[in-house]
């Protein structure tokens, strides 16, 4: 299995504020790489970097075919239909045929038990159903590499689960993934390996294990006690 | 009332309506282009453009139609220029209409929060793609009522047109009382050819809005 997307020495900064500081990271095809750490700690900006939506000042990122990304707000197009959400770019960008596009558009929908929800608009889904619709927006794209940034963020806690389900079904068949995410027992269950990033630099990367169980730095160690209740 | 006396001028109102419709919309079809380019435009704040059609809107929106339409009617053959007056009447309309419009629909395209922009981005989506089948469509739907309100204010001001002897309504009432002295008639007959023009406007464009906006924003 070979490298699918490397980062070499990637450094962001906004004006003065340094975000991203020498960032070098490569993943293996069908590798899911969970990244943790604290709010502002650059995680998000780091996916938003990957996918060019924001510019880097210094590094390289280099990647095999497209990069698809789900955001923590969904973001559907609330003008157009569940199947159009899905369609657009598909036969827009990649000017595939309609027909073909729309079979598998619904194929996807089955899959996530949205296919009654076709012809609805955005509105008039859930939190967890707006979700699931957008990771099949980009699923149809067919990316290599798939970032989800804090997909459950948003979400009412009983929604949390049906769309880490599908994340976790995705993850099962092979997909290669970085997830940003809060939910430290999600990472546990789905990652191949788990990246700490803090102060825009990565301090500690490992197996799921190894993070969570024997953290070396102290600032991992201090920022897993903030997800424990213990006495 | 004499109602004799409104028989007879239905004729000359009845063409009259028609004309003031047909210049009107045209002005508003004019206005609308030229609304959309202006407030691309300013959207994507490309450069000099950016700076002219600033420039177009401060002058047209603060100034009276009626100035304008001088400046087109009377100015413009002075430099070697010559329109009719209903071409002028259309596109004076065009331009102040025009300056309105974009001032409407950039708003809404201000509305559209950046995210959207960044999901066509992330879908591969070229900017004229995300702006044509993503921005666009939303920014029109928050922008409905602005854009009736605009539409209703420009037929509206189609009443200046008599000053440019085009042969509108207004210039047909003014016309009448002035040979036959009948104001009464004259006036109510206007003010009802001008409710005829405007309530349907007024009607379909709530329903179009409620439209619009039910479906995409469950309001």
């Amino acid at each position: 299995m070979g490298e699918i997307l490397t980062l070499k020495n990637v450094s962001k900064s906004f004006d003065d504020l340094v975000v991203l500081d020498n960032v070098d990271l490569s993943v293996n095809k069908g590798e899911v790489v969970v990244i943790i750490g604290p709010s502002g700690c650059g995680k998000s900006t780091l996916l938003r970097c990957i996918n060019g939506l924001e510019d880097i000042q210094d590094g390289t990122i280099s990647y095999e075919g497209d990069v698809g990304m789900v955001f923590q707000s969904y973001d559907l197009f609330p003008h157009k239909t569940i199947l159009q959400n899905l369609t657009l770019a598909p036969v827009k960008v990649k000017k595939r045929n309609k027909a073909e596009v729309n079979k598998e558009a619904l194929e996807l929908l089955e899959r996530v038990g949205l296919l009654s929800k076709k012809d609805n608009y955005p509105r008039q889904l859930s939190g967890g159903q707006k979700q699931r619709v957008a990771i099949v927006r980009a699923l149809i794209m067919h990316p290599e590499v798939l970032l989800l940034d804090e997909i459950t963020a948003a979400l009412d806690p009983e929604m949390v689960r049906e769309v880490l389900d599908v994340v976790l079904s995705l993850a099962k068949e092979g997909r290669t993934m970085i997830i940003v995410t809060h939910e430290m027992q999600f990472a546990k269950a789905v990652a191949d390996r788990v990246v700490f990033i803090d102060g825009g630099s990565i301090v500690e990367e490992g197996t799921a294990k190894d993070i969570f169980e024997n953290p070396r730095t102290d600032r991992l160690k201090r920022f897993l006690q903030t997800f424990s209740y213990e006495e | 009332m004499n109602f004799g006396v409104i028989a007879e001028y239905m004729p000359l109102y009845t063409e009259a309506f028609f004309l003031t419709i047909k210049i009107g919309w045209i002005g508003i079809a004019i206005s609308f282009v030229l609304g959309i380019a202006v407030a691309f435009i300013m959207h994507f704040k490309i450069p000099v453009l950016s700076a002219i059609s600033k420039a177009y809107i401060e002058l047209f929106r603060n100034t009276p139609l009626l100035i304008q339409l001088f400046f087109l009617y009377f100015g413009l053959p002075k430099i070697g220029i010559n329109i009719s007056a209903e071409v002028c009447g259309a596109l004076g309309l065009g331009l102040l209409g025009g300056s309105y419009m974009a001032e409407t629909i950039r708003s809404g395209l201000d509305a559209v929060p950046k995210s959207q922009t960044e999901s066509g981005k992330a879908l591969g989506m070229k900017p004229l793609l995300i702006f044509k089948d993503i921005i666009l469509p939303q920014a029109f739907a928050t922008s409905v009522p602005g854009l009736l309100a605009n539409i209703i204010f420009l037929l509206k001001e189609t009443s200046v047109f008599s000053a440019i002897s085009l042969m509108d309504l207004m210039f047909t009432a003014k016309d009448l009382i002035g040979l036959y002295y009948n104001t009464t008639e004259c006036l109510v007959m206007l003010v009802i050819f001008y409710i005829i023009m405007l309530l349907p406007v007024s009607l379909i464009g709530s329903r179009v809005e409620k439209r619009v906006r039910y479906k995409m924003f469950g309001a």
